[in-house]
């Protein structure tokens, strides 16, 4: 139970972040174009968010890891992705009037709507590993799977997003429905950590 | 019935032969797509995929009679004029061959004249095939065209005829079909101006387009022609004058277009600013644009642009 459940949310994880990653080409589309370097500055900002995420993630995962904290960070995501709901037009503006050549303005603009989102998401993986791990010897494999499954959610995020998600729905409504999942993500970690914890006792 | 059968395969057989007979003169491949340049007889085309991998005209020209107007849409977009008959300041968006600012600094040499192109390989390949040769009355800015509207709304620039001829049926730059674009072109509207747009009316989105234009203009007009799965629409920020200044407007316009083919006195009376389109249709706006999955949904069956 307590394994699936941390698979299932690295699933969800994986599937939140590149459909963030997909409808950020449409939000920043009205203010910088579409062109290749919109793209570029999304993917770039993306990567690097992830990098230092799974480097926080790291270091979160040694100081007393539990499933209550991992289920924090999936409240953090959904907390962060507020902000480009709220104001990601106003934001767009703000860069857009003082950034002439789009390529720096969607960098930027990309750095403040996804950069902290993105990281949070990045903390989800290594952190996974660090509670599915038992042993050193099953290390490798544990670190495999988990990969698997979040990249897994990773592509179905992809496609669902970008072949029906935007001809159902609206960019803000994929939003909020992905901040939902988060937020039962995120309790749904709390619920059986609690559980499991009575469960010893 | 016999006779109609025998006409339809020689047309059928006109038509390959002169497929037969094009030729590729020029091809590359820029940022954003394949460029390909094809002599057919007289003509000369630009595309942007191979017609064997469906590739559609995107505008020809008649190299032994420049003045003549190939396609019809590029004649259509000239009905604009019956809203914006003396326009001063003209924009474009989306060059293609550059046939329609040749016409425009024709018939208007005192104009000023923006053009907008995404693409630097398609001014670049209008220059050195389509015989299109600015002027100093143009300026050619190479950028998106929603980045140069936004830009042009804060340095509160207007023009009086906004020509939009961004869509190919291969592609459409979804963030140039929204409510939200559509209301940013209205505030770049002189006060007589107007917005042209060439549009298609092949698929679904024939009915979010209709809806989209509605929800972002107070008029809109549309004009279709029996054969062809263009359509022009035309975007007002005034009441629609009445029809008996229309066609005075087109009397005085036509012996200028005529030279052009332009039947102008059509457009007068072709005009429509009602038409029959699925209510229901859902706006298109930077929140929901999927208008290339619209697109792709035909309800007409598949067709060839012209």
């Amino acid at each position: 139970m307590r394994k699936a459940i941390i698979f299932l949310l690295a699933f969800s994880g994986g599937f939140t972040i590149m459909s963030v990653e997909l409808l950020g080409g449409r939000i920043l589309s009205p203010w910088f174009g579409s062109s290749v370097h919109v793209w570029g500055s999304i993917i770039t900002v993306f990567m690097l968010a992830l990098s230092f995420g799974y480097l926080l993630g790291g270091r979160l995962s040694l100081v007393s890891p539990s499933l209550s904290r991992f289920g924090l960070l999936f409240f953090a995501g959904a907390m962060l992705i507020g902000p480009l709901l709220l104001f990601g037009d106003d934001m767009m503006a703000w860069v857009f009037a003082r950034i002439e050549d789009p390529r720096y303005g969607s960098l930027v603009a990309s750095v403040l709507m996804f950069g902290l989102p993105t990281v949070l998401l990045g903390m989800i993986s290594p952190y996974s590993v660090r509670l599915l791990i038992s042993d050193t010897h099953h290390a490798g494999e544990v670190a495999g799977r988990l990969y698997f499954v979040s990249t897994l959610g990773s592509a179905i995020g992809t496609l669902g997003t970008s072949f029906y998600f935007v001809l159902w729905f609206a960019v803000d409504t994929i939003l909020v429905a992905l901040t939902v999942l988060l937020l039962i993500c995120g309790s749904a970690a709390l619920a059986v950590d609690r559980w499991h914890g009575e469960a010893e006792a | 019935m016999k006779l109609s059968m025998m006409l339809l395969a020689l047309l059928g057989m006109a038509i390959a032969s002169l497929d037969a007979h094009a030729r590729v003169v020029h091809e590359e491949r820029s940022l954003y797509r394949n460029i390909l340049v094809e002599d057919r007889g007289r003509e000369r085309c630009l595309l942007f995929s191979e017609r064997r991998r469906g590739g559609a005209y995107q505008t020809c020209i008649d190299r032994a009679d420049p003045d003549r107007l190939v396609f019809s849409y590029v004649r259509m977009m000239f009905a604009g004029l019956l809203l914006a008959p003396a326009p001063e300041r003209i924009l474009l968006i989306g060059l293609g061959g550059g046939t329609m600012p040749r016409v425009l600094e024709a018939l208007y040499p005192e104009a000023e004249q923006d053009l907008v192109e995404i693409d630097p390989a398609v001014v670049r390949v209008a220059k050195a095939f389509f015989d299109f040769q600015p002027t100093a009355n143009m300026r050619i800015h190479e950028r998106d065209g929603r980045v140069f509207v936004k830009r042009a709304l804060l340095s509160e620039q207007k023009w009086d005829l906004i020509l939009l001829d961004a869509f190919t049926d291969e592609y459409i730059p979804e963030h140039l079909l929204t409510q939200e674009f559509l209301e940013e072109l209205k505030g770049l509207l002189s006060e007589d101006g107007v917005v042209v747009a060439n549009t298609f009316a092949n698929s679904r989105l024939y009915h979010h387009e209709s809806a989209t234009y509605r929800a972002a203009f107070p008029t809109v007009a549309s004009l279709r022609e029996s054969g062809s799965f263009n359509r022009i629409l035309i975007g007002l920020d005034r009441p629609w004058p009445g029809q008996t200044t229309l066609e005075t407007r087109a009397r005085s316009l036509a012996p200028a277009l005529a030279r052009f083919g332009v039947d102008i006195d059509g457009y007068a009376g072709a005009l429509q600013t009602e038409w029959t389109y699925d209510r229901k249709a859902r706006v298109l706006t930077d929140r929901y644009a999927p208008a290339n999955l619209l697109q792709g949904r035909s309800v007409l069956g598949p067709v060839q642009k012209e």
